[in-house]
């Protein structure tokens, strides 16, 4: 195992991080306060509420789910989608390193901006609404899953991706309509008998819910399902990832 | 006994179905400086870049330090520097950090006094805190090369390090190279300045087409190189070259009209006051004369016998 390399890689990310941080987390806040002010306040005021949870309330789970899919998805991908394109990854790609401690290190840093940036969304909701989290390390276990799974999903889309607008149209045309049409800001359950059967092959659905239950301890599929939907996704991922590596796919000429 | 670097049989086709290299033996020897000399797409690139881990190889084997590139990389990249032919960087990292980044990404653990030595022997330290799209192509030249040398390999490779560079940055630069074998690194550039070679390998291995041509001493290669050849321009036509010329080392070309003469420029007598004294004695006139350098062409053509 080179540690330092996974150790460089990681702190070179975050510097990179860290260097962006006004566009990378204020930008989020500040949409993420105005779905609250609009659809919690304005709107929600008018809404019943879902199964027993204010509106506003039982939007935050989807909330900080849309945030953190949309920016996992982004920053993995643009981590290792720049060295490819300015020609670094010559360097990468000629270290002593195994494509173990490359996600390592690329995902890594990129699924810590992602939680950290979860909790900051989450702490901006709790000015909002009054939060109830029933099942607080299962909540960080679902953040900490799926960032980790949309990063390296992101980290793919990288790689893939020839160009600057391949690198956006899958944040743009698949994450996010997934995510709305996810359950983010309503219960499956009002939707008619055939959407809600549509809805269950949107795998965002089982990470709503499954996130949703660790705060509210309800949910629209079985949290077992949701679980076993996260994991699934996540060997994907890493399959597709392994895969890249062994073939030198994009990466290699 | 092996050599540090063994490339045996090694070929490479890409994908687009050209073929780079087509069939590579090379061995390369601790300590030495051998120059990859050759003509634009000649597959020196492609080359280094199996080497070095960045392009699959087709066919063919290379070890380094007696470990095979696939089978122990770690051993074999841990070994080695590169330098690459393009002027890649990150525009908004500093060059400490990037230079940071290279020795951790090579397995090496925080070593500030080794960085501070290195940017300061390429005279970068004052730039340390810089971005890296603030500095020139001939600094930026420079980080990549300590970026390369961040984590003490034993192995250099340059590519092109002087392609498009001024004349002055040149010649820091094979100071450096210098500097760098006397503290015992294995450095193999590439280039296709003959002057290049002549001024810092020990070896020179002449590449074309993916083939090595030749792989020769600097001081043997440059010999061949130092030949000269004097065309006399003939004011009669002759039949043949006379017979009291005939010790001169002579050729009769372009239907007679022209005497060719070729020489060694570096040796002590080149023989053309000698036979300037004896055409003048046969009475052969000429009404003008040209010298011209044999060169790297020249050579490929005397090699391989056809047009480079
Ligand atoms: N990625 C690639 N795909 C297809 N052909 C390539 C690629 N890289 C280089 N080549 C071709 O291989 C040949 C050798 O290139 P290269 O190794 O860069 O030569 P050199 O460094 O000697 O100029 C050239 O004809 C070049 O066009
Ligand atoms: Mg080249």
């Amino acid at each position: 195992m080179n540690r330092h390399a996974v150790a460089a890689i990681y702190k070179y990310e975050m510097a990179r991080t860290l260097r962006t941080m006004f566009q990378s987390v204020v930008s989020p806040v500040i949409s993420t306060s105005l779905y609250f002010i609009v659809f919690g306040s304005a709107i929600g005021s008018r809404i019943e509420e879902i199964d027993g949870i204010s509106y506003g309330a039982f939007l935050v789970p989807g909330l900080i789910m849309l945030t953190l899919l949309t920016q996992s998805v982004s920053n993995a991908s643009f981590g290792i989608f720049f060295p490819k394109f300015t020609g670094t990854v010559y360097e990468l790609l000629s270290a002593p390193i195994s494509p173990f401690e490359i996600v390592l290190g690329y995902v890594g840093a990129a699924a810590t901006k992602s939680v950290v940036l979860g909790l900051i969304i989450l702490a901006t909701a709790g000015l909002f609404v009054d939060l109830e989290i029933q099942h607080p390390v299962w909540m960080l276990v679902f953040l900490l899953l799926t960032a980790v799974s949309f990063c390296l999903l992101g980290f793919i889309i990288g790689i893939v991706a020839k160009n600057f607008e391949q690198l956006q149209i899958v944040p743009l045309l698949v994450i996010t309509p997934l995510v709305f049409l996810g359950g983010s800001f309503y219960s499956i359950s009002m939707l008619p008998p055939f959407w809600q059967t549509v809805t269950l092959f949107n795998p965002v659905v089982y990470l709503v819910s499954g996130f949703r239950w660790s705060f509210y301890g309800v949910s629209d599929v079985p949290i077992v399902a949701s679980a076993a939907a996260i994991a699934l996704f996540l060997l994907v991922c890493l399959g597709i990832v392994w895969w890249i590596f062994r073939t030198g796919y994009r990466l290699k000429a | 006994m092996s050599a540090l670097i063994a490339i045996d049989g090694l070929t490479k086709t890409y994908d687009d179905g050209h073929t780079a290299l087509g069939g590579i033996d090379l061995h390369v020897e601790k300590g030495e400086i051998l120059a990859l000399l050759g003509p634009n797409g000649a597959g020196k690139t492609t080359l280094i870049a199996i080497v070095c881990g960045i392009v699959n190889p087709t066919s063919g084997s290379v070890t380094v330090g007696g470990f095979d590139i696939i089978d122990d990389y770690r051993k074999t990249r841990s070994m080695i520097g590169l330098v690459p032919q393009e002027l890649t960087t990150d525009a908004f990292e500093t060059v400490w950090s990037t230079v940071s980044l290279s020795r951790g990404m090579f397995g090496k653990g925080p070593n500030p006094a080794y960085l501070e030595k290195v940017l300061r022997s390429l005279s970068l330290w004052d730039k340390k805190d810089n971005e890296l799209r603030t500095l020139s192509g001939g600094m930026k030249r420079r980080v990549l090369i300590a970026k390369a040398l961040s984590h003490e390999p034993e192995i250099l490779f340059l590519d092109e390090p002087t392609a498009g560079v001024d004349v002055e940055l040149r010649k820091s630069m094979w100071a450096v190279v210098e500097e760098l074998r006397q503290g015992g690194t294995t450095i193999i550039l590439t280039t296709h300045y003959i002057e290049e070679a002549e001024a810092i390998a020990d070896r020179i291995a002449v590449i074309r087409k993916g083939e090595i041509v030749l792989v020769e001493d600097k001081d043997a290669l440059m010999r061949k190189l130092g030949r000269k050849r004097l065309t006399l321009e003939l004011q009669h036509p002759l039949d043949a070259v006379p017979s009291s010329l005939s010790d001169h080392d002579l050729t009769l070309a372009g239907d007679g009209t022209q005497l060719i003469y070729s020489y060694d420029r570096t040796a002590e007598r080149t023989g053309i006051t000698r036979l300037i004294t004896s055409l003048a004695e046969a009475g052969i006139r000429f009404r003008d004369l040209e010298t011209e350098q044999s060169s790297l062409e020249d050579i490929f053509v005397e090699l391989v016998g056809e047009d480079a």
